[in-house]
Formats: structure tokens, sequence, C-alpha cells
């Protein structure tokens, strides 16, 4: 397995898998000898078919599931975890909802309130804070979901598949806002999605995994400067290189 | 639109995105609509019921069984508007045996609540003792009352405590089953948000089971408010001492010696205080839930 492409440079990584595999106990084998890191800076993107192991990445590195061999190496009191769904919880409004893991860390009220303010102006909620969730668009939802994590300010933001369920303008809008936020808060990111144009137009570097067990088959360096901004999705060495990933990609379906 | 410009005005948007692109990121409120024609309904289900009534009364009974049920006029000339009629008749006498009821209901409900609550938390964290109670909250509630009421009155010393006893075993169920279904109802993917931040069981209960369980809990606060007006009638049938009994003692009375318009005006009221009840309890739901929970509309 020495020759799966990796990337395993890991000084100054901020998260780093090293020779890392999941067997869950039934038997299936999620991951298999996957190693590699994320820098401060760096946006890296998971692209592969369902079911290939791509959340499970981030259920290792956010503690929520083991691993059974290799390592993980992460700051745990630093993770930002953005779900599938928005998660929020119906009873609260935007703004308490925005508040809750500032809250379960006990942060000082005072403190909790401007971050949380802060968090809304960035994600573009003003206005809209004391609405109830099911007042809320699903584009909205998922910003409110993203100040949340905002507001402890991590270092390591872990994506699954955030936008999965938007519709295709709101999902480019939100590609957008989140390539600022992550221009101004400077965290590094790991990002999970099936859209091979959202993880180029994204990242900085694309990894292609493959079905069960999940390896890493290939990586893209993405060589397009930020900000990026949504024309980017027509230029010619855009098209190409989603090419080469969506190959990449058919490869390792089979 | 307000809000919307407002929100727009200083958030750095991907300028090719019009503003008013964001207008369908909003959904609607749901639109308030409560007017005359919501009393309609209720108006001719009225009719219907003192037309059935007056029916049953005048045209299905022979005129020498109608003491059975005496028409309308007569419940309420009779049974109403009489304040003391001497041997308990009379609506003093009802509202005083009325009152009685509703304060072992009441007192019954609280420690229905109390416990059924703390039983679906604790059923809720340790599944075998969910496992364990279970087939015995089900035989509660559907155990005959009137078989027990011996050895109810054998354990068990005094009448209030027996009348509120058989409270608490006719309303139990609904709340323990709605609050516990309400405790597991929280998503996997909220339950683990909780997870990744460190939370305490006790914080995962406050903050995420307890709201979740909030509509589930009035759904089952109603049932439960509804059979306590039951459990407190049927325990002041058969646990009743001298002086002021309850409205179920009442309503046996009149009963067995024929009463016809007093007999109707007591089972009414007590009817009422049923309905006052769930009513009541409608009303703190959509205060309490209302405004985020969607099914939640008015009683």
């Amino acid at each position: 397995m020495t020759d799966a492409p990796s990337t395993n440079n890991s000084a100054g990584a901020v998260l780093s898998f090293d020779h890392m595999s999941m067997t869950f106990p039934d038997g299936t084998r999620a991951l298999d000898d996957v190693s590699f890191s994320i820098r401060p800076g760096e946006f890296v993107t998971v692209v592969g078919p369902s079911g290939c192991g791509k959340s499970t990445l981030l259920r290792i590195a956010s503690n929520l599931e083991k691993n059974t061999s290799g390592h993980c190496e992460v700051d745990r009191g630093s993770i930002g975890f953005v779900f599938q769904d928005a998660t929020l919880m119906p009873w609260r409004t935007v703004r308490r909802n925005v508040e809750l893991i500032a809250e379960l860390h006990k942060m000082e009220k005072a403190e909790r309130a401007k971050a949380c303010t802060e968090a809304i102006e960035l994600v573009g909620l003003s206005g809209f804070e004391d609405k109830y969730p099911r007042q809320l668009s699903g584009g909205m939802k998922m910003r409110a979901s993203l100040a949340r994590s905002l507001m402890m300010k991590p270092k390591v933001f872990l994506f699954d598949e955030p936008f999965g369920a938007l519709d295709e303008i709101t999902r480019e809008r939100l590609n957008d806002e989140l390539l600022r936020l992550f221009q101004h808060e400077g965290f590094a990111g790991l990002f999970i999605t099936h859209s091979i144009t959202e993880a180029v137009y994204m990242s900085t570097k694309v990894l292609v995994m493959s079905s069960r067990p999940g390896r890493i088959t290939d990586v893209f360096d993405v060589p397009f400067t930020y900000p990026r901004t949504h024309d980017l999705r027509y230029e010619p060495e855009f098209a190409e290189l989603c090419g080469q990933v969506s190959h990449a990609l058919r490869g390792a379906h089979q | 639109m307000s809000i919307l410009q407002g929100s727009t005005a200083h958030v750095p948007l991907d300028p090719a995105t019009p503003p008013s692109a964001r207008l369908d990121d909003v959904a609607p409120d749901a639109p308030d609509k409560s007017r005359a024609s919501d009393l309609i309904g209720p108006l001719v289900t009225f009719c219907l019921f003192i037309g059935v009534w007056y029916l049953v009364s005048m045209v299905l009974l022979p005129p020498h069984k109608r003491f059975l049920l005496p028409p309308p006029h007569r419940v309420i000339s009779e049974g109403f508007f009489v304040w003391r009629g001497g041997e308990r008749r009379g609506l003093q006498p009802i509202l005083l045996s009325l009152w009685d009821s509703a304060k072992v209901a009441l007192i019954g409900l609280i420690i229905t609540i109390l416990v059924g609550m703390a039983l679906a938390i604790a059923m809720s964290t340790r599944r075998w003792l969910e496992r364990a109670t279970w087939p015995y909250l089900v035989a509660i509630q559907s155990a005959p009352i009137l078989a027990l009421t011996p050895l109810i009155r054998a354990i068990i010393d005094g009448t209030m405590n027996q009348r509120l006893l058989v409270v608490v075993l006719i309303s139990i169920f609904p709340i323990v089953s709605n609050t516990l279904f309400g405790l597991l109802s929280a998503d996997k993917s909220q339950h683990e948000l909780f997870t990744l931040q460190g939370a305490s069981s006790w914080t995962r209960l406050t903050k995420l089971q307890f709201p979740a369980a909030l509509p589930n809990i009035f759904v089952g606060l109603r049932i439960s408010a509804g059979l306590a007006v039951i459990g407190a009638v049927v325990g002041d049938f058969y646990f009743r001492q001298g002086g002021v009994v309850g409205i179920g003692a009442q309503i046996d009375v009149y009963r067995s010696r024929l009463w016809g318009p007093e007999l109707i005006a007591a089972i009414l009221l007590a009817s009422a205080l049923g309905l006052v009840v769930f009513l009541f309890f409608g009303w703190l739901a959509k205060r309490a839930v209302g405004k985020w929970h969607i099914t939640t509309r008015g009683t």
C-alpha cells in the first residue's frame, strides 16, 4: 500500500492522517491507508463516490468514530464541524442557535453576545436574528450553522457535504461566501463533496477517493488564486482541471 | 421586504447577485387566519347536538321514559336555574361537588406530571428500565379500576388519597409515553453536535432532549389532563364520605333517584370541566412551543 499517493509532509499541519485505516465492527472496511495533512491556509476537498468513506474521515478527525489503525493528529479543541444538514435547534431563534456551541463551552455572556453578532453579520444573516429555523430557507439555515461554528474561531473547519441539499444557485452563492470566510478567518478547511465543480472551485487541493474501502487515489493541486469569482467556473483551465478530476473519479469508481 | 433590504445593505454579497435574488431565501410566515368563519363549524355542531338531543328526548323516548333524558330547556330551568333545591338538588351543590372533583383532578394531575416525567426521563436514559417498565404501564392503562377498588380501599387510608391514586393510575400513561417519545426524538446529528462539544448528559437533557420533547409533552399533558378529570369522577364514584362529595358521587345520587334534569346538568358541567382543562393545555402549548413548532395550531 506504499504506492498510495500522499501529501504526507505533516510539518506545521493542523490536521494530519497517517496511514490510517478504519474497519467497522461489522467488518466493512471504510478507509484504507489514508495519509494526508492540511496546513493553515489550505482548503482540501475530498471527492469520491457515495459511500466511499469520505464522511468517515471527518468523523474520525472529530472523534465521533475511532480509526482502527494508523494515526490522526488534530487539535480537537479547535475544530469546527458543519454537518450535512444544518442541525439547528428548532426551538431556538437564529441568535440563540448561533450562540449554542459557545454556550456549551461556557463562554461568558457578554462576550458571547458580541461574538454572535459578529458571526451573524459575517454570514449575512443580520436582520434575521429573531427568526426561528422554520422561517428560514435551506441556504439561510446553512448560514446560521456556519455562524454557529465560526463563533469558536476554529483552526480547522470540517465540512460534511454541507451544500448537498441546496439548489444550484444557492449552492454557488454559499460557495462564494464560504471562500470569503476562508480568506477572512484563515482557518484550514477539509471539505467533503461529490460535486467536482464545487471541489475545484473551493480548494487549494482536491483529493480523489476510491469506492470502499476508501483510498486516496489522486491528488490535484488547484493553481487558481483567491479571491475567486464565479466566472472562474467558465474558464478553459477550470474546465480542464474538472475534466481531469472527473477522469480520476471514474478510474476510482471501478 | 424591509428586513431584507436592511440585511443586504451591509452584507458583502457577490456583486453579480442582485439583492432581490435573496427574496427566495425567505420562507413565508404562516398567514394568520382567525376570522368569523372559524365560528361556523362549532356553531353547526352545537345546533346539531341540541337537535339530536331534542329528537331523542321528545321523539324517540316515550313520555313515561322521558325522565331518562329530559329536553334541553328542562335541564336549563331545573338543573341550572335552581340554586338550592334541597336534598342536594340545584346548581349550588353541583358546583360544590364539581369544585371538589376539580381539586382532586388538579392535585392528581400534578402528581401524575411529576412522577410520569421523572419516569420517562429515567426510561430515556436506561434502556433496561424502559423494557422493564413498559408492560406494566400498558397494564395499568387497561386495568379496570372497578376491580381494584376493594384493594385500594384496603391498602390506602382516606378517601382523598384513594381518589388521588385513581387519578394517577388513569392518567399517567399518556404523559409517560409522549414524554419518552419526545425525549428520544432528537436527531442523530443534533446529538452528535452535542457529543462534539463534550456536553454532559445533563446538558444534553436540558438543552437538547427536553426542548425537543416539548411538543410531545404537551400532547401527553392534554390527554392526561382530560383523563385526570375522568379519573376524579370515577374516583369519587367509588370513594366517598359524608359532607361535600365529588361530582361523580353526586351524579350517582341523581341517577339512583331518577332526577333527570339535575343528572344531565351535572354531567354537562363535568364535561365542561374536562373541556376547560383541555383548552387550557392547548393554550399553554401554543404559548410555549407555538412559535417554533409547525404543527401547533389553534385549539
